[in-house]
C-alpha cells in the first residue's frame, strides 16, 4: 500500500514521535485467541526457553511425553533445567502444524483448520521463527501483497516486465470468519524450489486469524494440487513480532534443508522492507494510507480487523 | 572443484559468494541448515570444522574454514590480476588488519542481528554500541580517504578482500537495530562496493541504483 507520509516527514527512524505506541491492553479477541510462540521440535524437553507474547514474558518447556508446558515467566533463564511436574500455574496450550500455541485468556477448543497439513505425502516443516521489528498485522499485510514480487523477490517470485497484479476476488467468509482472496495470478520465474521454468501461478490467500495467513499456490510438481505456505505471527509487542514459517509442500526430491533455504531466502528479502514500514503499527483508518487496486485484500483485511475490534499492533480508527 | 558449505542468511558465507561472483568462479553449494536446524553443530559438520562455524569451503581435497582466511586463499589462488590480495607486505598487513576488524563487526553488528532476528541470547545494547564505535571509526577513515582520493578501505586504487570482508554485516546492520544515518562516508562506500562489476546480492542486501556518472 502507498504510504502517505506524515507532514513532518522525514523523521529520524528510531526517534520517539507521535506514532510511539501507547501501552495497549489487548482487546478481548486477541487475549482469548490462540497465539503461536514456538516450533514444537525446537523446544527442548526439560529445559527452559523464554519468549514474550503481547508484552508478557513467558517460559516454556516440554514434558516427558513431549507435550509443551507454558507459564508466565518470573526469573527463569533460557537453558535452566526444570521439572515440568513442578509447574502448576500453566497457561492453556495446544499444538498445531508443528507449532506451540498458547493464550493469555480463554481460547476456543480448536485452532483454525489447515486440512492439507494432514495429507500423507506432504513434506511439512517449520522454516524457522524469525524476529522482525514491525507489528504482526503489517507482516500479514505484506504476506498478502503481490505487487512487490518483481522488485523484492526479483527473478524468483517475479520479474520485470511482468509487474501487473491482475484483477482478483476478495471476500470475508461469514461461515469461517476469515478473509479469502482467490483467483490471484502472477507470473513467477521460479515459483518454488521444484519449479524448472517460469509459470503463471495461481494463489489463494486465507487470513483465518488476525495474525496468521495461509497461502495456497499451484505446485510445480503436481499442477492439480497446491503447496501450502503459512506465516504465523507472534505479537511480541505492538511493534515487534516473530514470524513462524510453515511449509507444507508437494516435493518428492528436495531435502528439508533445501526447502527451508528457499523460503528463508524469500523471507530474508522481505525483512528489511517490512522493518522500514512506517508507522510500525498498521493504520486501520481507510484515509491514512492510499490504496491501489492491487491492495484489495489489504483493504478487506484492515476492515476485518476493525470490525473485530483488534487493537493490538494497529492504529485503530479514531472514534 | 570448489564446494561452499553455505547458509543463505549468513553474511560470512555471503563474503565468499560475493568474491567468487566477482572472480567469476564456478562452485557447488551444499546448504547447511544453520537456523533453525543448527547443523553447524552436527557431527558431520564438526568433522569439517571442529569450531562449528560457517562457512567451510572445499577446493578438491583441501578443506578451509574462516571467511577471512578463505577470502585470502581464493584471491591468491584464483585472482590472476593479483589486485584483490596484493603481495606487497605493507598492503598485506593493511588487509589483514581490516579482516580482523571484519571479525569485530561480526562480533557486534552480526550479534545484534542474531539476537533480534534469530533469538540468540546476546546483550543487544552492548553489541549495538560496539558496532556504532566501529562504524564511527570506519566512517572517519573513509571520509578522510575520500579527501585523499582513496575510495576503499586499503591504500590501493581498487577494492581488496578487506572491502569484501567488512561489507556484509555493515549492510545488514539495520536488522540488528543499528542505523547508518550518521555515517555518510560509510554509506557511500557501501554503494561503491555494490557497484563493483560482478557484485551479487544476498537476502537483505539490495543492488545499488546506478551511479550518477553511469546514468
Amino acid at each position: 500500500m502507498r504510504r502517505t507520509m506524515p507532514p513532518n516527514f522525514p523523521i529520524p527512524l528510531h526517534a520517539p514521535n507521535r506514532y510511539s505506541p501507547p501501552m495497549t491492553t489487548p482487546d478481548p479477541l486477541t487475549l482469548n485467541s490462540w497465539q503461536v510462540i514456538a516450533a514444537l521440535d525446537e523446544l527442548p524437553p526439560g529445559l527452559v526457553e523464554r519468549t514474550i507474547l503481547l508484552d508478557t514474558p513467558l517460559a516454556m518447556t516440554r514434558d516427558r511425553d513431549g507435550l509443551p508446558v507454558v507459564w508466565r515467566r518470573t526469573d527463569e533463564e533460557t537453558g535452566d533445567e526444570i521439572d515440568p511436574e513442578t509447574i502448576f500455574d500453566r497457561l492453556p496450550v495446544t499444538t498445531g502444524y508443528g507449532f506451540v500455541w498458547t493464550s493469555l485468556g480463554t481460547p476456543p477448543t480448536d485452532l483454525f483448520p489447515i486440512p492439507e497439513y494432514a495429507e500423507p505425502d506432504r513434506v511439512n516443516m517449520s522454516c524457522g521463527s524469525i524476529g522482525i521489528h514491525v507489528s504482526a498485522p503489517r507482516a500479514v499485510e505484506n504476506f498478502l501483497d503481490m505487487g512487490h514480487f518483481p522488485y523484492v523477490h526479483t527473478d524468483i517470485l517475479g520479474a520485470e516486465p511482468h509487474t501487473e497484479v491482475k484483477e482478483y476476488d476478495v471476500e470475508v467468509s461469514e461461515e469461517r470468519d476469515e478473509v479469502l482472496a482467490t483467483r490471484c495470478r502472477f507470473f513467477q520465474p521460479r515459483a518454488a524450489l521444484s519449479a524448472t521454468d517460469g509459470m503463471e501461478v495461481e494463489y489463494v490467500y486465507r487470513v483465518p486469524h488476525p495474525y496468521c495467513s495461509v497461502l495456497y499456490k499451484s505446485s510445480p510438481e503436481a499442477p492439480e494440487r497446491r503447496d501450502v505456505i503459512a506465516i504465523f505471527l507472534q505479537p511480541v509487542s505492538e511493534e515487534r513480532c516473530r514470524a513462524h514459517l510453515l511449509q507444507s509442500m508437494i516435493d518428492s526430491t528436495s531435502t528439508i534443508t533445501e526447502l527451508r533455504r528457499f523460503q528463508q531466502t524469500i523471507f530474508g528479502q522481505d525483512k528489511p522492507i517490512l522493518e522500514n514500514q512506517y508507522p510500525k503499527r498498521l493504520p486501520l483508518d481507510p484515509r491514512s494510507e492510499t490504496p491501489i487496486r492491487a491492495d484489495k485484500s489489504a483493504i478487506a483485511y484492515r476492515r476485518w480487523l476493525s470490525q473485530k475490534g483488534v487493537n493490538y499492533g494497529v492504529i485503530p480508527v479514531a472514534s | 572443484m570448489i564446494t561452499l558449505y553455505d547458509f543463505e542468511l549468513s553474511g560470512n558465507c555471503y563474503k565468499l559468494r560475493l568474491l567468487m561472483s566477482i572472480l567469476r568462479l564456478r562452485y557447488d553449494v551444499i546448504p547447511v541448515d544453520f537456523f533453525p536446524g543448527r547443523q553447524h553443530k552436527s557431527d558431520w559438520f564438526l568433522k569439517l570444522n571442529p569450531f562449528g562455524q560457517l562457512p567451510v569451503l572445499k577446493d578438491d581435497d583441501l578443506v578451509l574454514s574462516d571467511s577471512g582466511a578463505i577470502l585470502a586463499y581464493l584471491a591468491k589462488k584464483y585472482d590472476e590480476t593479483g589486485l584483490w590480495f596484493p603481495d606487497d607486505p605493507a598492503i598485506t598487513a593493511e588487509i589483514l588488519r581490516w579482516h580482523a576488524i571484519a571479525d569485530d563487526i561480526t562480533a557486534t553488528a552480526s550479534a545484534a542481528r542474531l539476537a533480534l532476528g534469530f533469538d540468540y541470547d546476546f546483550d543487544v545494547p552492548k553489541a549495538q554500541a560496539g558496532a556504532h564505535r566501529i562504524f564511527r571509526l570506519m566512517d572517519e577513515h573513509l571520509w578522510f580517504g575520500e579527501r585523499e582520493g582513496r575510495d576503499w578501505l586499503c591504500r590501493p586504487a581498487h577494492p581488496t578482500t578487506a572491502d569484501i570482508a567488512c561489507f556484509p554485516y555493515v549492510m545488514l546492520s539495520e536488522e540488528g537495530g543499528i542505523g547508518r544515518q550518521d555515517y555518510p562516508a560509510l554509506r557511500r562506500w557501501c554503494d561503491r562496493v555494490r557497484r563493483i562489476p560482478g557484485f551479487t546480492i544476498m537476502s537483505g542486501i539490495f543492488p545499488a541504483g546506478r551511479a550518477l556518472e553511469q546514468a
